[in-house]
């Protein structure tokens, strides 16, 4: 797994897909390539109260890229310093290999470019000290981008909260 | 090389601070302004979706003169000269004949209005409105009536507020971001909101209690609220005391209104409103019942308006910290003077005051000129009521699918003589047009200096960022271009933005350049507040807070008039609209990226309706109402109350220049029917009543 992750606090995301569409607008990407995407579940009513959910998806660098497994031209690599996976685009030859290995769906087929893209966390951004351009447009600051262990307690105390306001609110009746 | 400039956003109404990085005239990338600590770098979708707008091919690209039927797309490309002689010639022509009062001038207030309607005075009419008349016309007339300020006078402290109580005020899908960033960090520290709303938003799912209320309860909800907070006096004795004007008549005014008489008019259980009032009056005065803005707009609506304000005023939560306050201006902040204005010059007087809309005058005597009823217009065109109106300047904003009943809009546009659109898309109206004087998208234009009221007030600016990519034009330099060919020009002295700046700053010890590195300038660096015992400045005649008016009262409008028990249908629903985070009224539906996000609206029904009509999720459904019949899809969901129906705000575009949104979804218009608020102006757009049947 690479070094970073991008945590979700669902207390704060409003759905409102700003990261998604400030990734595809800064990069230029067709509008069927979502590198990063915001999985919303809701709103919908959960015994009389309305409830909503979301998991931002960028790629998660895996510890096992099946996606660089499965790359028969290696354009597919993991970046030494801090284990990030992402495409040599010039060595791309759209087999589309590494789309089916993907469990999570993360390598896209760039139609215009004849390529797969795939998200790589905006190394380019990391590298100039910035955050990925997902997070650092979150109107509501739901998106936090840091490593593992820096996780704020904040993020954490959030989830905890949410997981257990739903487990009241299975039990209220209305 | 790389710079980084510090503008206003447009992409809707709110005019966030933004920070754009820009190179080679392309911009890079939009971030939240960081000078301003609230925005933290964020952007909302509609933001992030700016620089497809700007790069968009389907915008309007240059100047254009119908040569086809109206709305048939077909256009002669001119330059500009060509444009605005043709325009200032048929105007003169059709002066000449009946007057320049038979002109309207309609916009989407911003930083331009001043101009605006500096315009329509010099040229002679006295006809100019804007959108607010369609959106909150009855909320400024309900906050006039009470506190002497009207709504963009005042605002709630979302930071510190306690208990926050939204009626369909879906925050958090119309997004202002730095309120709603400010609210999100109060909830996450235990603020309470109750939501009301029959339906359900992303707003109810952030909701510490959400109340599916009937269509149009919210009166009544209102009503009982006062009578619990009476009867228990859980209210602000002493707030009340010193600053309410008619106290005692509202008491004996909620008597009947019991927390059970409303159950059955709000579909909300009695206890639940009691216990609602016990729950805000324990922390008051840091509750806010916010007074905006979509969401139950009936013909009761100024009196629905006012029932929110005067919870506000018993939890004495008016100018109180976590309450609603009043935004400090200029002199609150120890100037002298405010921004020149270019519309307080001296005028020529006309021949004929008499507005189209009666505003002012005979017709809405109480509403605010200063936005006009934008829902008269076609009574206006189609009865020549009250005189013939022949000309139109539909600049950046569109009456046909913004007011309701399309089919008479449309009627109504199609008998002017000479329509003037000016706009960065085609709209609904631009396809109607006889001239379009395109306006260049709001990253490549410098607009007037901003007066940014609030609690530590400021003054905004817009800059250019790029060159514009087409043949457009700002809009101070359209108007300035038309009154000078309708010898008015004088009333314009300036030929670029810096002369208006430097205008707007002549009586103030503020430079242009004071604004370069961040945007803005503030002039308080402290919260400024009134002293709640002594110091508020209530801009009513008795300078308290009047739940009974002496603006309704003297114009013979009743201050507290018995409430009205809402009509039933079996069979129908009522219909609501409302609007999404991906898309601004009717001006975003063609952009690249929003249209992918939220390409059509579909009409929300409840499932249990939906089930008795034979109607699945998608199912394709016709439409009816008094006013007119369409089609969409529907979506069957148990998020919405019975007796309701919603759709989307701004879809059902049929302007074939703009590609991608043509066709797609139904304009709620269409469905609307000509039903208003006599006393504030405002469309009923959540009243009609239509019929839905599978095809």
């Amino acid at each position: 797994m690479g070094d970073y992750i991008i945590s979700t606090n669902p207390k704060r995301c409003i759905a409102c897909h700003a990261c998604e569409i400030a990734c595809k607008s800064e990069k230029g990407l067709p509008l069927e390539v979502t590198l990063g995407k915001i999985v919303v579940l809701g709103p919908k009513m959960v015994n009389g109260n309305p409830n909503m959910t979301s998991v931002f998806v960028p790629c998660f660098h895996c510890e096992q890229a099946w996606c660089m497994e499965s790359c028969p031209t290696e354009a597919i690599r993991r970046r030494k310093k801090d284990g990030l996976v992402y495409i040599i685009d010039s060595l791309c030859v759209g087999c589309k290999a590494c789309i089916t290995a993907c469990p999570w769906h993360i390598p896209q087929w760039n139609v215009e470019a004849g390529k797969v893209v795939k998200c790589d966390l905006c190394m380019d951004l990391i590298d100039a000290g910035e955050e990925p351009v997902c997070v650092s447009v979150c109107p509501t600051n739901a998106l936090e981008f840091c490593k593992p262990a820096e996780l704020s307690n904040n993020t954490r105390e959030a989830y905890g909260r949410g997981l257990l306001e739903k487990k009241l609110w299975a039990t209220k009746v209305r | 090389m790389k710079r980084v400039v510090n503008t206003l956003c447009f992409m809707c109404s709110v005019r966030c601070p933004i920070q754009v990085e820009v190179e080679n005239n392309q911009v890079l990338r939009i971030r939240g302004n960081p000078h301003v600590p609230a925005m933290n770098g964020g952007i909302c979708p509609k933001a992030a979706a700016a620089i497809a707008g700007l790069n968009d091919n389907q915008r309007v690209r240059f100047p254009l003169i119908r040569t086809g039927e109206r709305g048939s797309g077909q256009w002669k490309r001119v330059s500009w000269t060509e444009a605005l002689d043709y325009t200032a010639d048929r105007c003169k022509d059709i002066f000449d004949k009946y007057g320049a009062k038979s002109s309207i001038y309609c916009e989407r207030a911003n930083l331009m209005s001043d101009i605006s309607k500096s315009f329509q005075k010099a040229i002679g009419s006295p006809n100019h409105f804007t959108h607010d008349t369609v959106c909150k016309g009855s909320i400024n007339t309900a906050c006039r009536s009470i506190i002497g300020y009207t709504d963009g006078q005042i605002n709630a402290d979302w930071t510190n507020a306690k208990h926050v109580v939204l009626y369909g005020r879906n925050v958090f899908e119309s997004i202002e971001i730095k309120a709603m960033n400010s609210f999100i960090s109060a909830l996450e520290n235990g603020t309470k909101l109750t939501y009301i709303d029959p339906r359900v938003t992303i707003t109810a799912a952030k909701a510490t209690d959400y109340k599916m209320i009937r269509p149009g309860g919210d009166l009544a909800l209102n009503y009982a609220l006062m009578h619990v907070i009476i009867e228990e006096k859980l209210y602000d004795a002493q707030y009340v005391r010193r600053w309410v004007e008619g106290f005692e008549e509202l008491c004996s005014f909620v008597i009947p209104y019991t927390p059970q008489w409303a159950e059955k008019e709000t579909g909300i259980l009695a206890e639940e409103i009691v216990s609602l009032a016990r729950e805000v009056s324990k922390v008051k005065p840091a509750v806010v019942f916010h007074y905006g803005y979509r969401g139950s707009h009936h013909p009761t609506e100024t009196y629905f308006r006012r029932s929110i304000l005067i919870l506000n005023a018993l939890m004495g939560s008016i100018e109180s910290k976590g309450g609603l306050f009043i935004k400090k201006g200029l002199k609150d902040a120890g100037y002298k003077a405010g921004l020149k204005t270019f519309s307080s010059q001296k005028f020529p007087e006309m021949e004929d005051t008499r507005r189209f809309d009666g505003c002012g005058q005979d017709k809405f005597p109480i509403a605010d000129p200063a936005h006009g009823v934008g829902f008269m217009l076609p009574h206006a065109i189609l009865n020549e009521d009250p005189y013939p109106i022949k000309v139109l300047f539909a600049f950046r904003y569109d009456p046909l699918l913004s007011n309701p009943d399309y089919n008479t809009n449309l009627k109504a546009l199609k008998k002017l003589d000479l329509i003037v659109a000016s706009d960065v898309n085609f709209g609904g109206t631009t396809a109607l047009a006889d001239v379009v004087l395109p306006e260049s998208f709001f990253l490549e234009r410098s607009d007037p200096l901003q007066m940014g009221s609030s609690l530590k007030p400021a003054i905004n600016r817009r800059t250019a960022c790029v060159g514009p990519r087409f043949d457009t034009k700002p809009m101070w330099w359209i108007v300035k271009q038309l009154a000078d060919r309708l010898g008015a020009g004088h009333y314009f002295p300036y030929e670029t933005a810096e002369d208006i700046w430097n205008y707007q700053l002549t009586d103030l010890d503020i430079k242009i350049e004071d604004f370069d590195e961040t945007g803005f300038v503030s002039l308080s660096d402290k919260a400024i507040w009134w002293d709640r015992n002594d110091g508020i400045k209530f801009k009513t005649p008795s300078a308290k807070i009047e739940v009974l008016s002496n603006l309704m009262e003297s114009h013979g409008i009743p201050s507290l008039p018995p409430y009205e028990a809402l009509d039933e249908k079996p069979g129908a629903f009522r219909l609501m609209c409302g609007r999404c985070v991906a898309h601004t009224n009717v001006m975003t539906q063609n952009n690249l990226y929003l249209n992918h996000l939220v390409p059509e609206n579909r009409l929300w029904i409840n499932d249990r309706r939906a089930k008795e009509l034979g109607i699945t999720n998608n199912d394709r459904i016709l439409v009816e109402s008094k006013a007119g019949k369409g089609e969409m899809c529907a979506y069957v969901t148990d998020m919405i109350h019975p007796e309701a129906a919603f759709m989307l705000h701004g879809f059902g575009h049929v302007e074939v220049d703009s590609k991608r949104s043509y066709g797609k979804g139904a304009s709620d218009a269409l469905f609307q029917e000509r039903l208003h608020d006599k006393i504030g102006g405002s469309p009923a757009l959540d009243h009609s009543w239509i019929t839905v049947t599978k095809i």
